[in-house]
């Protein structure tokens, strides 16, 4: 009696604590497709604020999936190496190297930005472009990448692996190709969702870094709470979460078939 | 010995030594020569620089200034391993876990663009020779400790390299399979009649593998030889106690014979020294019964391990002498009995060491 008493309390206690984490999503997704969210649910359902932000802002999202994808080739490309260095190499270098690589993550976002702007302010093109986010992009996510693939090059003796391949013969490159990139893929693949995910919802530095024409999906939401109606900012976040939860879950599955092979 | 018409590279390793960036000296400059055909153990305890010695003949180690590393006569120091052709089997196998095993043992041959058909022909006559037919498709993880040094031998022999190097192939298998697979080692090296180069700290596996041993000892080459040579003249101490078991005496010299408390032992003729440091392998001293040898001693202990005993004698001399006597002998503890050694079986070794 008194354990069921327990279990009770627990799921009570469970369910309120769900509650009131997706009450507010719950609210937030259906003002999006009211018709007025001040006489509630009763003044009806529609998709005209949905199809009004996809007119206002399908650039935008669209910016944010190219940016994001961008951010992710460019950590790839330069991370996975990187992180490789950095563990055959070892030593004090390596170590200095890998905490400024990760400093980001303790740095505001807004002083990253500020440095950024100093820095490159007056290269009006690259300014204007959508590149000067991708930068602010990949100094954020970097030590994202970097660190789930040198957590896996630590589990697995890659040295060794590396010798053994290069005493059969392998090139470097070879060796990176067949022994080192296969080997690390449950690092790189979970460095990968954070990095796409990190930066579609990155707002800090993107916010300081973006111009009219160069928005992201977070910089897009803020606009529309700030200046529009709350059931059009509402219907940005529904489309905001329809992109991208599918994208999670889409990763997620392809990060645990791999790692079951 | 496979000398004569064995095949593969000769090595030759000339003023090799390897302090690392951290400054420690890893190995002390040493030069030796590695006959074609050849299998050569480098042999001492962990930290004597064996492997380093081993990595340097790899090309996985550059040696410090002025060491070269030839291979049938062409100085190959600067080339990188993946250039050297040689196949080299690794303590932890190095087994590539994203690969099946038979992609383990081809990959070798991929790397050098061996076709498809040719490859697969390779990968079985491998799998023959070290009797792993089934496990081909198998993932790494799937086998075990025995099975995954063969894949590894299997792989590094594939590529018909020119030196076979081998660093502690067993030393991660539990006693019985590793006695069993020296066995099967032994007779694939001396079939392939590769030049070898074997690492190892068992002093079993290098007696039975090798041709001639390097016993090493911080850094530097303690004596080469055949294991017959390191066995029966250990040039020091330290090769002394390190090969087998051995009896160290240090005691003066009176005419030519040790004197010890327990009496005296004639040496060699033509002797002439006042104190010497002498070794005395345990089954060369045979028990007999009291009074009937120059020197004596009394039974303080008697270890019986099947094909012989192991006698621990006090009052013969300083330390306690290790006997090992057939398994025949009737002893007791406390017994007191006569030691006979002949006179050759007294081996003298360096004062200082």
């Amino acid at each position: 009696m008194r354990y069921r008493l327990i279990f009770a309390g627990q799921f009570v206690f469970t369910l309120a604590v769900a509650a009131f984490l997706m009450v507010p999503a719950a609210l937030s997704i259906s003002a999006g497709v009211t018709v007025s969210y001040f006489r509630g649910i009763r003044s009806g359902v529609t998709l005209q604020w949905i199809v009004q932000v996809w007119e206002l802002y399908a650039g935008t999202i669209l910016l944010s999936f190219v940016v994001a994808f961008a951010t992710l080739a460019v950590t790839l490309l330069a991370g996975v190496p990187a992180a490789y260095a950095l563990h055959v190499r070892g030593g004090r270098l390596a170590r200095v190297v890998e905490e400024l690589i990760t400093l980001p993550l303790a740095i505001p976002g807004l002083a990253i930005a500020l440095a950024l702007l100093l820095t490159y302010g007056g290269f009006g093109d690259f300014r204007r472009s959508w590149l000067f986010i991708l930068a602010g992009h990949v100094i954020f996510t970097m030590p994202f990448m970097v660190r789930s693939v040198l957590a896996v090059f630590g589990t697995i003796d890659i040295k060794t692996l590396d010798e053994g391949a290069a005493s059969l013969g392998a090139s470097p490159w070879r060796r990176f190709r067949d022994v080192i990139v296969p080997n690390a893929m449950p690092g790189i693949l979970a460095g990968s969702l954070m990095v796409v995910t990190l930066s579609l919802g990155e707002f800090n530095l993107t916010w300081m870094l973006h111009t009219p024409l160069t928005k992201t999906l977070p910089i897009g939401l803020a606009d529309s709470y700030a200046s529009m109606r709350l059931e059009v900012a509402s219907a940005y976040t529904l489309i905001f979460f329809i992109m991208i939860i599918p994208l999670l879950v889409a990763m997620q599955l392809f990060a645990d078939r791999e790692q079951r092979k | 010995m496979s000398t004569a018409n064995g095949h593969g590279a000769s090595v030759s390793v000339q003023a090799c030594g390897k302090t690392f960036a951290d400054g420690t000296r890893a190995l002390e400059s040493a030069t030796l020569d590695i006959a074609r055909g050849e299998t050569l153990v480098l042999l001492g305890p962990s930290g004597c620089g064996k492997t380093t010695m081993l990595r340097i003949i790899a090309g996985l180690e550059l040696p410090d200034e002025g060491g070269t590393v030839l291979f049938d006569g062409k100085d190959v120091t600067s080339e990188p391993i993946e250039q050297r052709n040689v196949g080299m089997v690794f303590q932890s196998y190095a087994l590539f876990p994203n690969m099946s095993v038979a992609d383990n043992i081809g990959y070798g041959l991929k790397v050098r663009g061996v076709p498809r058909q040719e490859r697969a022909a390779r990968i079985a006559e491998l799998v023959a020779l070290t009797n792993i037919a089934g496990l081909e498709n198998r993932r790494i993880d799937q086998l075990s400790g025995g099975q995954r040094q063969r894949v590894a031998l299997a792989r590094a022999v594939a590529i018909r390299p020119r030196i076979l190097l081998l660093d502690e192939p067993l030393t991660a298998l539990d006693a019985a399979l590793r006695d069993r697979l020296r066995g099967e080692l032994n007779r694939l090296l001396r079939a392939l009649g590769i030049t070898t180069i074997y690492v190892t700290h068992d002093q079993a596996e290098a007696m039975e593998l090798g041709d001639r041993i390097v016993v090493m000892r911080k850094g530097t080459i303690a004596q080469i030889g055949t294991p017959r040579e390191i066995y029966f003249t250990p040039r020091n101490r330290f090769v002394a106690e390190f090969i087998g078991a051995a009896n160290i005496i240090e005691s003066p010299v009176e005419d030519g014979h040790l004197v010890l408390s327990g009496g005296r032992q004639p040496l060699r003729s033509g002797i002439n020294l006042a104190v010497a440091v002498a070794m005395i392998r345990p089954e060369t001293i045979q028990v007999v019964e009291a009074g009937r040898a120059p020197l004596s001693g009394t039974i303080d202990s008697v270890s019986f391990v099947g094909d012989r005993q192991r006698l621990v004698i006090s009052g013969t001399s300083r330390k306690p002498l290790t006997v090992d006597a057939p398994n025949a002998v009737q002893v007791r503890p406390g017994e007191e009995v006569g030691l006979l050694v002949a006179p050759e079986s007294v081996r003298l070794l360096p004062l200082e060491d």
